[in-house]
C-alpha cells in the first residue's frame, strides 16, 4: 500500500480530495421533489443513494423467500389439511352464531351513538405492504416496507396489523418507505387505558418495551390492562389496540407520575406484513346501521381482509380491534359532521362508497382506487414525519 | 492466545482485488439490514464493523482504514433514522485504531483476533454512544450487559468470518 501511494501520490491525493468533497456534498445536498412523499421534505443524497442501492436486492430476496415458502406450504406440505378444514368449519358455525348476537349489540350501540351524536373514525383505505428490511441495529428501530409514494404512501401515515399498531411512516420514498416503530426512543403516540379511560403518552424505550408516561392514576392500574389509541395524535385511528400493561412503577424522573411499561400487541421484531392506513374518515353512525349489513366495514374486518398471514388470527384479533372501534370516544379534535356523512381526514379525497366491496376488489393491496363520492372536509393529519405525540 | 508483538518488518501487508473491496462491505451492509427481518437477534451483530476491522488490519494503513470505516459507517447511518455520521465517526475511529494496531502486532491468529475484535467492538459502541449522546442528544443509555454481550458475539463471529475473508487476501 505504501508503494501504491508513492507511485500514484498525486492521483491518490486528488482522489482523496474528490472523495472527501463528494462525501461532504452528499451529506449536505438534499433531494426534493417527486421522489419523496412530501414535496417539502428533503432527503440527503447519501441516504437516497444507499436506499436505491440496497432496496432492489432486499425486495428480491424477501419475495423469493416468500415464493419458496408459499410453494412449500401451498403444494407440498398439506398434511392434516382435511382434519384442520373440518375443525375450521365447526369454528365458523360457532362464530356465525356469535356474530349474530354481536350484530344485535352493535346495532343497539349505534342507535345510542346516533342519539348522542358520537363521532367515530373509520379506516376507509389501507395498503398491504411487505417488510423488506430493517436498520440493522437495535439503536434505531425502523423498518423498510416495499410501498412508497408511488403507491400513495405519505409521511406520517399510520402502520398497523390486525393485532394492533406498529408505527408510522417516517419517510416515503418512491418505491419503499421507512417505518418508525412505536418502541423506538424517538417515537410517540397518544394512548389510553381501556378500562380506566386514563390518557397518556406512549414513548419508546431502549429496552424495546414502550412506556406510557405522564399518567397520574386515580384508579388502580394492573398488569394485563389493555391499552388502546386515543386518536388524538392525528396519526393513529381511535381505538386500535396498542398492547397490555406489563408493569406499573413510580416514574423516578417525573416524580408524582407513573411509568407504565407496555407489552405491544404486535410482535414488532418479527413483522413480515403490515397495513398502511392511507385513508381515514370521521362520521356519525346512522341509527339504522346493523354492522355487516350496512355496507360499511369495521376496522377489524378491514384489517383482517388485507393481510394473507392474518387470516388465521382473524377470530382472536378482530375482537380486539372491533371492540375498541365500536365504542368510540368523542375526540375534540375531530371536526363536526352531519349525520351519516363521512369526513375525510387523509390528504387524498375520500368516499362514502361501500368499503367492503372496495376491500375485496383490492385484496392484492396494489390498488389506488379513486373515490367518487363527495368529500366534506379536507385532511386533518399533518404528514410531516414528526410526532405530534398525544 | 496472547497478542504477539512483532517488528514492523515482520508483518505482512495484504491487498485486495478492487471488486472484493467494494463487494464485501456491500454484502455485509445488505445482510445487516435484511437478515433481521427474519432473524431479529441478528441485530446484535455488526457485520459492517467486522468488515471494517478486517480490511483495516489486513492493509495496515491508517488512512485507508479510516476512509473504509468512514464510508461503511456513513452508508450504515443512511439506513437508520438518526443523523448521518454516528456510525461513520465510530467506524472511522475503529478503522484507524485497527490499522494502527495491525501495523504493530500480529493479528493473524484466532486468539488475538478474538481479543482485538472484542476490544474494537467495545470501542465502537463507546464512540457511538458518546457521539449519539453528546452531539446528537439522543437518549441512549449505556447498558453494560448488552454491550459486552454484543462485543463478545461479534468477536466470536469474527474468527469464522475472518477465516473465510483471509482467502481473499493477496500478498504484496
Amino acid at each position: 500500500m505504501e508503494n501504491f501511494f508513492t507511485r500514484f501520490r498525486k492521483e491518490t491525493i486528488v482522489a482523496g480530495i474528490l472523495l472527501a468533497q463528494i462525501i461532504l456534498l452528499a451529506m449536505q445536498v438534499q433531494v426534493t421533489g417527486n421522489t419523496t412523499a412530501d414535496p417539502n421534505q428533503k432527503i440527503t443524497l447519501i441516504r437516497s443513494w444507499a436506499e436505491a442501492m440496497v432496496a432492489p436486492f432486499q425486495r428480491a430476496t424477501i419475495h423469493t423467500g416468500q415464493a419458496l415458502r408459499a410453494v412449500w406450504s401451498d403444494y407440498v406440505d398439506l398434511r392434516d389439511v382435511r382434519e384442520e378444514n373440518e375443525k375450521l368449519n365447526a369454528e365458523v358455525n360457532r362464530l356465525r352464531l356469535e356474530q349474530a348476537r354481536y350484530q344485535q349489540d352493535a346495532a343497539q350501540g349505534r342507535r345510542l351513538q346516533s342519539l348522542l351524536e358520537f363521532k367515530e373514525q373509520l379506516i376507509t383505505h389501507t395498503l398491504a405492504a411487505q417488510v423488506i428490511g430493517t436498520s440493522g441495529t437495535d439503536l434505531s428501530r425502523v423498518l423498510y416496507v416495499d410501498r412508497g409514494s408511488n403507491d400513495g404512501v405519505m409521511n406520517g401515515m399510520a402502520v398497523v396489523t390486525p393485532d394492533g399498531i406498529v408505527g408510522k411512516i417516517l419517510h416515503a420514498d418512491s418505491n419503499r418507505s421507512q417505518v418508525l416503530l412505536i418502541n423506538d426512543v424517538t417515537s410517540g403516540a397518544g394512548v389510553m387505558l381501556e378500562r380506566q379511560r386514563i390518557k397518556g403518552v406512549l414513548k419508546g424505550s431502549n429496552s424495546g418495551r414502550p412506556e406510557i408516561i405522564n399518567v397520574m392514576a386515580d384508579e388502580k392500574i394492573e398488569p394485563g390492562d389493555k391499552v388502546i389509541t386515543t386518536g388524538g395524535d392525528g396519526v393513529y385511528p381511535k381505538g386500535l389496540s396498542v398492547g397490555t400493561v406489563e408493569s406499573v412503577t413510580p416514574d423516578k424522573e417525573r416524580d408524582p407520575f407513573l411509568l407504565i411499561r407496555v407489552k405491544p400487541a404486535v410482535n414488532l421484531p418479527e413483522l413480515e406484513e403490515v397495513l398502511i392506513i392511507t385513508e381515514m374518515a370521521v362520521r356519525t353512525p346512522g341509527a339504522m346501521e346493523t354492522g355487516s349489513g350496512s355496507g360499511t366495514t369495521r376496522a377489524a374486518d378491514l384489517l383482517s381482509l388485507r393481510l394473507p398471514s392474518a387470516k388465521k388470527k382473524v377470530d382472536e384479533t378482530s375482537a380486539t380491534i372491533g371492540t375498541a372501534t365500536v365504542t368510540p370516544v368523542v375526540n375534540p379534535l375531530v371536526p363536526k359532521s352531519t349525520d351519516g356523512k363521512i369526513t375525510a381526514i387523509r390528504p387524498t379525497t375520500t368516499t362514502t362508497t361501500n368499503i367492503q366491496t372496495e376491500n375485496k376488489s383490492n385484496a392484492a393491496g396494489t390498488d389506488k382506487k379513486k373515490p367518487t363520492d363527495p368529500v366534506t372536509v379536507p385532511k386533518k393529519q399533518t404528514p410531516d414525519g414528526r410526532d405530534s405525540g398525544h | 492466545m496472547a497478542v504477539r508483538q512483532v517488528s514492523r518488518e515482520g508483518i505482512e501487508v495484504f491487498q485486495f482485488h478492487p471488486v472484493v473491496v467494494v463487494l464485501v462491505p456491500l454484502i455485509a451492509l445488505y445482510l445487516q439490514n435484511t437478515l433481521p427481518v427474519r432473524f431479529p437477534r441478528f441485530a446484535l451483530f455488526d457485520l459492517p464493523l467486522l468488515v471494517t476491522v478486517f480490511f483495516a488490519v489486513a492493509r495496515r494503513n491508517q488512512i485507508s482504514g479510516t476512509v473504509t470505516g468512514c464510508l461503511i459507517g456513513l452508508v450504515q447511518d443512511s439506513f437508520t433514522h438518526q443523523p448521518l455520521g454516528l456510525f461513520g465517526i465510530a467506524k472511522s475511529v475503529v478503522g484507524f485504531a485497527a490499522s494502527s494496531i495491525g501495523a504493530k502486532v500480529d493479528v493473524e491468529n484466532p486468539g488475538s483476533r478474538l481479543i482485538l475484535m472484542f476490544c474494537f467492538a467495545l470501542l465502537h459502541n463507546a464512540v457511538y454512544m458518546w457521539v449519539a449522546r453528546g452531539l446528537a442528544q439522543l437518549p441512549l443509555p449505556w447498558n453494560w450487559g448488552e454491550r459486552l454481550g454484543s462485543a463478545l458475539l461479534n468477536a466470536l463471529v469474527s474468527i469464522v468470518l475472518f477465516h473465510y475473508l483471509d482467502k481473499l487476501k493477496r500478498r504484496r
